[in-house]
């Protein structure tokens, strides 16, 4: 752990680090920064696309940062969560019943594309970055979730497997609001490395290892991922 | 039988940005709304300036024989109030949890311009809830 052990005394109060705190962000904080996220991406673009594509980008920034402070923060108990994964993966299960186990929430489903085998889709009834947002009807499909797709894309591009993730609304039956899938497509390197994942024996990173495995990288990333856009 | 006859929402400058009716007998349509809108901002601002007493924020509870109108400002000056039967309980509160629908789902949503009329489709999904059970309890009672 980074700072552990070092009480020291800072005279200057702009020297001291930042406490640890709570480890929860409002959620409304967190809404409005979005909103002028999209706000000033709005400003920026003159097409839907662009817009979309925009936040996709902004997400993939995340991503790419956040799959390094995953695995900085992983402990040996989480690490069933990216096993599992591989579990279900090569037993083509379409959903990850263990998660569930591990975390109070997790993405309400991860199911395998039944059309195409590099298909995978993570579903959710209410994605927090829409919770409070109406697309406006002049706007057809458009959908926020968009960044999620980004971050998505981030963490398994960062991890060795490059993806095409979109972010689709899917109406339910019986239900006012249509729910987010978010559709990654994995491109042809990525399957590849799929087939060789089984053969490897899955670590967790401690501290004392050096050397990260990207596979491995990705695993924990994944779990981690989607437990992040359900948290 | 409804309790509630009309909501309206104006902003800061006095212009309608939200009207819903929900079955008031006289039927008004939107100029007459908009109309009552202005109306109603301008005497909200007269009375602060009447009141003999200082510290008023404005009319708070207009009563008639056919309708009681519930106004509930919040501090940035926005205004919301409610057409009700006489007599009608609680107004106070559903005001107060209109106003925390409409800073969650319009202030919080990107696509939503600053004092222009409201068109939220979860606003109005979750203030149609609010109103019916509003309207619920009301029948308990």
């Amino acid at each position: 752990m980074i700072g552990v052990g070092k009480a020291k005394q800072y005279a200057n109060v702009l020297d001291r680090p930042i406490g640890k705190g709570k480890q929860e962000v409002s959620l409304s904080a967190f809404a409005f920064l979005f909103s002028e996220l999209v706000q000033y991406n709005q400003l920026q673009v003159d097409n839907i696309a662009e817009l979309e594509r925009r936040l996709e980008d902004a997400g993939y920034a995340v991503g790419a940062r956040v799959l390094e402070l995953l695995c900085h923060r992983e402990k040996e108990g989480d690490t069933a969560i990216g096993y599992s994964f591989f579990h279900t993966q090569h037993r083509h299960c379409d959903m990850m019943a263990q998660w569930a186990s591990h975390r109070a929430r997790v993405a309400d489903s991860l199911e395998k594309g039944t059309e195409h085998e590099d298909e995978y889709m993570i579903s959710e009834k209410e994605l927090l970055v829409n919770r409070f947002i109406s697309i406006p009807k002049d706007m057809g499909a458009f959908n926020c979730g968009a960044f999620v797709a980004g971050i998505v894309r981030g963490v398994l591009d960062n991890a060795g497997f490059p993806a095409v993730v979109t972010a689709h609304f899917v109406p339910v039956d019986g239900q006012h609001r249509p729910r987010t899938t978010i559709l990654i497509k994995f491109a042809e390197e990525g399957t590849l490395d799929f087939q060789s994942l089984k053969k490897q024996r899955y670590r967790y990173c401690n501290e004392k290892q050096d050397w990260i495995n990207r596979r491995e990288n990705w695993s924990n990333g994944f779990g981690m991922l989607t437990y992040l856009l359900a948290s | 039988m409804a309790a509630i006859y009309s909501l309206y929402i104006i902003n800061k400058s006095g212009g309608l940005i939200f009207y819903k009716d929900y079955g008031s007998a006289g039927r008004m349509d939107t100029n007459d709304s908009l109309r009552l809108a202005s109306l109603w901002h301008s005497m909200h601002a007269i009375s602060q300036q009447l009141s003999p007493v200082s510290g008023c924020f404005g009319i708070e509870l207009l009563q008639a024989d056919t309708f009681d109108l519930h106004c509930f400002q919040s501090l940035t000056g926005t205004k919301f109030f409610v057409v009700c039967e006489p007599g009608t309980q609680h107004m106070e509160n559903l005001l107060k949890h209109i106003y925390e629908l409409y800073t969650d789902y319009v202030l919080k949503n990107p696509f939503y311009e600053m004092e222009m009329p409201i068109r939220c489709e979860l606003f109005e999904i979750s203030l149609a809830q609010a109103v019916q059970k509003e309207r619920v309890s009301l029948l308990g009672r």
